[in-house]
Formats: C-alpha cells, sequence, structure tokens
C-alpha cells in the first residue's frame, strides 16, 4: 500500500502543471473556445512533444505501454485546464483500440502517426437511441467483394470535424443487443458516403453525427477479429471511464479551491461571505465528495486494466457514481457560493461547471452504473 | 503508487485471519454477528485472548507493551476482527488515556497503568462531557481545588460510556476558574473507587445502558494522578483528538453490517420475490457500498499518509463524517428491510451452533433497537457539525 508518487511520475505532474498554467491558461482556452475548429493544432503539437500522445502507444512503437498512474495524472492535468482537444478520445481510446485491435500493419500505420500528432483518430460508438450501451449497435457493415459496405448514423462523435479517421463499430451479425457481431472498423472522414452534421457540446466542445450511407471500405479496414471486437471495446470503454474520472477529479480540485478563494474575498456585510457557517458547512460537504471521488478515480485507474469484464466493470461502475455524484454535487454549489458570478461566462467556474455536467452524462451516467454496480455479484457474499 | 497490499501485508492479514478464526470463542461470535452487546467478561474475556498472542495493545509501540505495527497493519487487523464477529477492543483506555499517558505521563505512571490496560486488568472510562458542556467542551465546570497533595473534585460528567464498569476515570477538570477557558483545564486519573463518586445509568432509546452520569461530591484525588502539568489539561485532550484515525470511520464493521444487510434483503420478501432483486432497494444498498469503497480507499489515504507522519489535515473529521453516517445508513435500510416486522421489538434467541447470524426475526438484537442506538455516532466524538466547523477552519482560516 503506496500512495507516493514516483520522481518520474512527480516530474511528470509537474510538467503537466506548467503546462496548465502557461499554455493552456484560462485565456489561451477561450481563443480555441471562440475559433471555428475549437481546436488548436498548436496545442495538438506540444502534446506530441511532451510525449503525451504516445502514453497508449506500446513500447516497441516507442510509447509508454498505457501505464496507468501516468495516464490518470495526465487527465487530472486535462481536467485542470478544461482541455477542448479530443485527447481522451483519440490518445487514450482510439490509440488503445488501434493498439489491442490493430493487426501489425495497421499498428504501423497508425500508431507512429498518432503519438507523433499527425493523426488524430476518434471512437464513433454512440447512436441515437443506445444511450450508454456499447452493444446496441444498428449500424451494419455487410462483406461485399474485397471489403464491406457500411450503413447507419453514429451520434456524438467528439471532435469528428478535426479527426482524420474514425473507429466506427457496425453490426456483421446477430440481434440488434447482441454482444457478439460487433465488428470495428478504421474509416477515413474523407471516405466516400460518409457526412456530418456538426454542433457544439454544452462543454464548449465540438461534435457531429455522423452518417455513414453505402460506405464501401476494403478489407484492411476492419479492426480487430471479425464479429468479436465486444471484449476490447468494453476494455476500452472502462479505461475510458478510469480516464474520465481522473479528469473530473482535476477539474473538481480546482473548481472546489476555487470557491474557497472565492468567499475569502468576496465581502458582503463587512465580512468575508466564508466567515458564514451556513457556507463552511457546504464547503466542508464539497471537500468530501472531492476526496471521495479522488480515492474512487484512484480504484478506477488501478483496475481498469484488469482482463475480468465483471471484476473490472464492479470498480469502474462503482468509480463513475461515485464521480458523478461529486460532479453534480461539487459543480452546483461551486456556482451557488459564487452568487451571480457564477453564473456568467467570465470566470472559469461556469466553464469548469459544464465540463463536470459534461463528465456525468457521458461514458454512463450515475443512474446507469448505479444499476450495472447494483446487478454485478458481490464477491464478498458467498 | 500501489493500492494494493504488499506481501507481507497480505501474510499478516492472513496471520491476524487464521489466528481470530481459530481463537474468538463461538459465544462471543455469535453475539457480535447479531448486534448484540458485550457484557463485559467476554469483552476482558476477548482482550485477554490478544493479550496473551501479545496483541492486547495494537496500536502501542513496543516499548509499552504494544504491538508496534505500523497504522496499515492496525488497520488490517481491525478490519479482520471486524469481518470475523471479533469485538472491537475498547477505545477508553488503548486509544485514549493509554497513548496521553505515553505522551505526557512520567515513568511511574507509565508503569502502573500501562501494563494494566494493555492486559484488560483496567478498565477505563473518559469524563470529558457535562451538562453544560458538550461541544463546547471547554466551558467544562468540574471543580478541582487542590489543598496539600491533593485536589478536591465536584462536579458532574455526563455520557460516560461503561462508567458502570469501568475502575478508573479520566477527566478534564478546572484547576484554575480565574484563567480563560481553555487555560486552566487539567488532566486527572480519578479511581472510580474514590469516596464520593457515585454512578447514575441513563436510559437511551434503543433500551440499552450504554452512557451514564458520573457525580464527584469531594472526591480527594492524589496530585500524582495528574498527567502532565496543572492547567495544561487542554492541549492534552486536543492531542487525543487529533490520534484516532485508524478505526474512526469503522470501515470493518459497516463492511461487515453491509454484507448481514444483504443477506437479510435476500431472505425478505417485496412482492414475492427477495427484496434484493427490487431496483429501488437496490439502488440504496449499491450507493452505500459504493461511498464505502470510497471511504475504505480514502482511510488508506490517509493512513499511508500517517505512516510518513506527513502531518494531517481535515481527514479525521471527514473519516469521522462518513463512517458515522454509514453507520446509520446501512442500519436505517437494515430496518427498512423489514418492513411492518421492524416494529417488533420481540428478540430472538442466538443461534449457537456455527456462531450464525440470525438471518429473519425475530433478531436476538432487533434491528430497529440498534438502529435507535446507531443515532448516537453522528453525536459523539465531536458532532458532524463540529467536524465541518474543523474542516471549514483548516480550509478557509479564521
Amino acid at each position: 500500500m503506496d500512495f507516493n508518487l514516483s520522481k518520474e511520475q512527480q516530474m511528470l505532474a509537474e510538467t503537466l502543471h506548467r503546462f496548465g498554467s502557461k499554455e493552456y491558461s484560462f485565456e489561451n482556452r477561450r481563443r480555441i473556445l471562440e475559433s471555428s475548429s475549437g481546436f488548436s493544432r498548436e496545442v495538438w503539437s506540444t502534446l506530441a512533444q511532451m510525449g503525451l500522445l504516445s502514453l497508449q502507444i506500446p513500447e516497441e512503437h516507442g510509447g509508454m505501454g498505457g501505464p496507468g498512474i501516468e495516464t490518470m495524472l495526465t487527465m487530472q492535468a486535462m481536467g485542470r485546464a478544461l482541455l477542448l482537444e479530443p485527447y481522451l478520445e483519440s490518445a487514450i481510446l482510439a490509440t488503445t483500440l488501434i493498439r489491442d485491435l490493430g493487426s501489425s500493419a495497421q499498428n504501423k500505420a497508425l500508431l507512429p502517426a498518432l503519438a507523433a500528432g499527425e493523426l488524430i483518430a476518434v471512437p464513433a460508438l454512440l447512436e441515437r437511441g443506445s444511450r450508454y450501451d456499447l452493444s446496441r449497435v444498428h449500424t451494419t457493415a455487410v462483406r461485399s467483394g474485397d471489403g464491406y459496405v457500411l450503413n447507419g448514423d453514429k451520434a456524438l462523435v467528439v471532435h469528428a470535424g478535426t479527426a482524420g479517421l474514425f473507429i466506427v463499430s457496425a453490426r456483421t451479425e446477430g440481434e440488434i443487443d447482441d454482444e457478439a457481431g460487433i465488428s470495428l472498423f478504421a474509416i477515413e472522414r474523407s471516405a466516400k458516403g460518409v457526412s456530418l452534421e456538426s454542433y457544439p457540446t454544452l462543454d464548449g466542445r465540438r461534435a457531429a453525427d455522423v452518417t455513414l450511407r453505402e460506405v464501401r471500405i476494403p478489407n484492411e479496414a476492419l479492426l480487430g477479429p471479425f464479429g468479436a471486437a465486444y471484449p476490447a471495446l468494453a476494455q476500452a470503454w472502462d479505461l475510458g471511464i478510469a480516464a474520465v474520472c481522473a479528469e473530473a477529479v482535476g477539474a473538481l480540485d480546482t473548481i472546489f479551491q476555487l470557491t474557497v478563494e472565492y468567499t475569502k474575498t468576496r465581502r458582503q456585510f463587512d465580512v468575508p461571505i466564508s466567515r458564514f457557517q451556513a457556507l463552511q458547512h457546504r464547503m466542508a460537504d464539497m471537500l468530501i465528495h472531492v476526496e471521495q471521488a479522488k480515492s474512487m478515480a484512484y480504484l478506477a485507474a488501478m483496475r481498469s486494466g484488469e482482463r475480468d469484464p465483471a471484476a473490472r466493470g464492479r470498480a469502474v461502475s462503482a468509480a463513475k457514481v461515485r464521480v458523478g455524484q461529486a460532479c453534480r454535487a461539487v459543480g452546483q454549489e461551486a456556482v451557488q457560493l459564487h452568487g451571480g458570478m457564477g453564473v456568467t461566462e467570465e470566470l472559469s467556474v461556469s466553464h469548469y461547471f459544464k465540463r463536470l455536467t459534461a463528465i456525468e452524462l457521458s461514458f454512463g451516467d450515475t443512474e446507469h452504473h448505479l444499476e450495472k454496480f447494483a446487478r454485478s455479484r458481490d464477491p464478498a457474499l458467498s | 503508487m500501489d493500492m494494493s497490499f504488499t506481501a507481507e501485508e497480505l501474510a499478516f492479514r492472513d496471520e491476524v485471519r487464521a489466528f481470530v478464526s481459530s481463537n474468538l470463542p463461538d459465544a462471543i461470535r455469535a453475539k457480535v454477528l447479531n448486534g448484540v452487546r458485550i457484557p463485559k467478561e467476554e469483552q476482558s474475556r476477548w482482550h485477554q485472548i490478544l493479550h496473551r498472542q501479545g496483541w492486547g495493545a495494537p496500536n502501542w509501540p513496543r516499548e509499552f507493551g504494544g504491538t508496534g505495527w505500523g497504522p496499515i497493519e492496525q488497520f488490517i487487523f481491525e478490519e479482520e476482527c471486524a469481518a470475523a464477529g471479533a469485538p472491537a477492543l475498547l477505545p477508553f483506555g488503548l486509544k485514549m488515556v493509554g497513548p496521553v499517558i505515553m505522551a505526557f505521563g512520567n515513568a511511574r505512571q507509565k508503569e502502573r497503568y500501562l501494563p494494566r490496560i494493555a492486559s484488560a486488568q483496567d478498565w477505563w472510562c473518559q469524563g470529558y462531557s457535562e451538562p453544560g458542556a458538550g461541544s463546547d467542551l471547554a466551558s467544562l465546570k468540574t471543580k478541582a481545588i487542590r489543598t496539600g497533595d491533593h485536589y478536591v473534585v465536584n462536579g458532574q460528567k455526563t455520557w460516560i460510556t461503561y462508567a458502570q464498569y469501568a475502575d478508573w476515570i479520566f477527566c478534564l477538570v478546572r484547576t484554575d476558574p480565574a484563567a480563560k477557558q481553555q487555560a486552566g483545564i487539567s488532566f486527572l486519573l480519578i479511581d472510580m473507587k474514590s469516596p464520593g463518586v457515585s454512578v447514575r445509568p441513563i436510559a437511551t432509546m434503543g433500551g440499552h445502558h450504554e452512557v451514564n452520569e458520573v457525580w464527584f461530591e469531594e472526591v480527594r484525588v492524589p496530585v500524582e494522578n495528574r498527567v502532565g502539568e496543572e492547567n495544561k489539561g487542554w492541549t492534552y485532550a486536543k492531542f487525543l483528538l487529533g490520534l484516532e484515525r485508524t478505526n474512526i470511520a469503522a470501515v470493518g464493521t459497516s463492511k461487515r453490517e453491509l454484507r448481514r444487510l444483504k443477506r437479510i434483503a435476500s431472505l425478505e420478501r417485496k412482492h414475492g420475490k427477495p427484496l434484493i432483486e427490487d431496483p429501488y432497494f437496490a439502488a440504496r444498498v449499491a450507493l452505500i457500498e459504493i461511498e464505502l469503497m470510497a471511504l475504505e480507499i480514502t482511510n488508506l489515504r490517509v493512513l499511508s499518509a500517517e505512516s510518513e507522519r506527513r502531518a494531517p489535515g481535515t481527514e479525521a473529521s471527514l473519516l469521522k463524517i462518513r463512517g458515522s453516517e454509514l453507520q446509520q445508513a446501512i442500519s436505517e435500510l437494515m430496518m427498512q428491510a423489514l418492513g411492518p416486522s421492524a416494529l417488533s421489538m420481540q428478540q430472538g434467541t442466538i443461534p449457537s451452533e456455527g456462531a450464525r447470524e440470525q438471518l429473519a426475526p425475530p433478531y436476538p438484537e432487533p434491528l430497529a433497537a440498534t438502529y435507535c442506538n446507531l443515532r448516537k455516532t453522528s453525536i459523539y466524538a465531536g458532532s458532524n457539525e463540529i467536524q465541518k466547523n474543523i474542516i471549514a477552519h483548516a480550509i478557509l482560516g479564521r
């Protein structure tokens, strides 16, 4: 039992801190937020130079092989910085899926480009009406000649407009909710028959619904085993949950500190409002939420690499529930304690609030994971 | 960073598990598993069994007859004991007065009192609260006036857990009535058999006799029974408050009770189906379980920081607040699991064979009685509101 960071991990944390306070200051972020793409090529290159795009890349391709703690630290920093770029989607989710499922030819072609920041790949897994069920896939892929033809609609593809490559789930066999019969395909955005309906999301990021109409792709676009991609997909998704929990912790920590500082400086009735017990106790509750969420984000980081889906799922669902509760409670309280200033775009607190709200709704909301957890078997009960 | 137990910690856990499993008397286990209060003799008996193993003072350093275990080992020990249905060791000697004597007592006091605590020969109780001094402890009025080599103590203490069994009481008393509140307080050890000490039981709503009033009328206490300096007692009391972190959250006990809740809820039926399958009830259980998972990790984080002697901050308060709330929430749901049957205060018999849990009513200890009894957890040891004040003070300053 050891909760200390190694020297290397501490150095990483410091580097990440510098990135967040300098390159990704609130002002710089605002410029990206207001730009048309909502994405900074420059920032993405910086992330590549820092080696952060290589975290999930296997060592034989010059990466770090997906270290849990480093990934957690990085995501915490992204949460503090309120990163708008698709780090989680490309550098964690898509990269992991390609790494775990790709043929050596695919890995050779894609991983170096991902690590260098030349290629951005994002998953296109959800569909309108699928909610959070990865197995509820209507999109179809049918064999045809030397390849496949895809038809379907993917929803909420984050930064679809910036990405060069989509990792698309499609049904190649089976019924609508079957885990068996799902295949993954790497499809270029520029492929014929792919069209985007773009929109901003609550937290200021860009997303799109992606329509696939008679999209013809070669055999080499199949990623992983035909009809049997689900286990790897679920594993990557759980890794994503752990990552988003860590991101939430970074944002929670920051919004809590901002609130504490604000109440110490804001004066009413001739005293700082931090003197009022009605507010003090709410901040004590916020602290408890932050610490409990932090503990569960650690748990998720530690367990998300486990192969056994049941044990892994129990841990990450528990984490997402606890973190989700904290996102809602701490976010809402932070806005409330900032008073009128809390609802303005001018202060960062509202931006953290929106990202925390978005995190709660992503990767399975609190209710989704509460239900999953409640239905899982408790190994402590014989 | 590594959140799993080391090989040594796992070996230690197995050693404790094996020892408790083969040495805990069935009669005691059956009571604990069924929420029944342990009588003094059995509490002492278990403590003496541990003492013979060299584990009579799990939280003490070796030089005072303790185990020398670190915080993580102590946590593992308490969790294993709780899981197996062993009664928790009473904190008054081991975790309260013992460490104060070690830190501030003189050599004679250490020699006289500590071995008898570790061996369960002496029972201690805590004389802090008074009718007019609860959360505002420093307003206490019990007076100790020095005459020669004695103090003469007059006053009333209240909420004294197990005063009816105790051989000794450690008290905060006012030795300088003129000084500012916190300044005139001293820390006295008083023999419960002293003339002028009387104990009056307080009946609480669960129907138990745990707490008492203790009255002091012209009680003569030798000056040598004062720990540390005169009028410095408040410092020692505060030292104590920040000390107890290993079991303040009662994670082990709550884990055991949560398992019992699940077993009860799989036998109880709603609309003819096991209650545990009712989505609404299952969700409430799941929320508690998740909070407890988080609290266990938070607790281990705190202890691991403590192992390196990093200064603790608000953590003890956090653990106390959430730990007490969880104990209450589990007992509330256990009571709720029975539906209207929870109203019955009929007492069942303790299952003797194999020292098992009784999973259907009538329970040896009615679940509603436990629910009533556990209301105390958010009130005692610094009410949860006081704990929030402590957190606020730490993060906001004054």
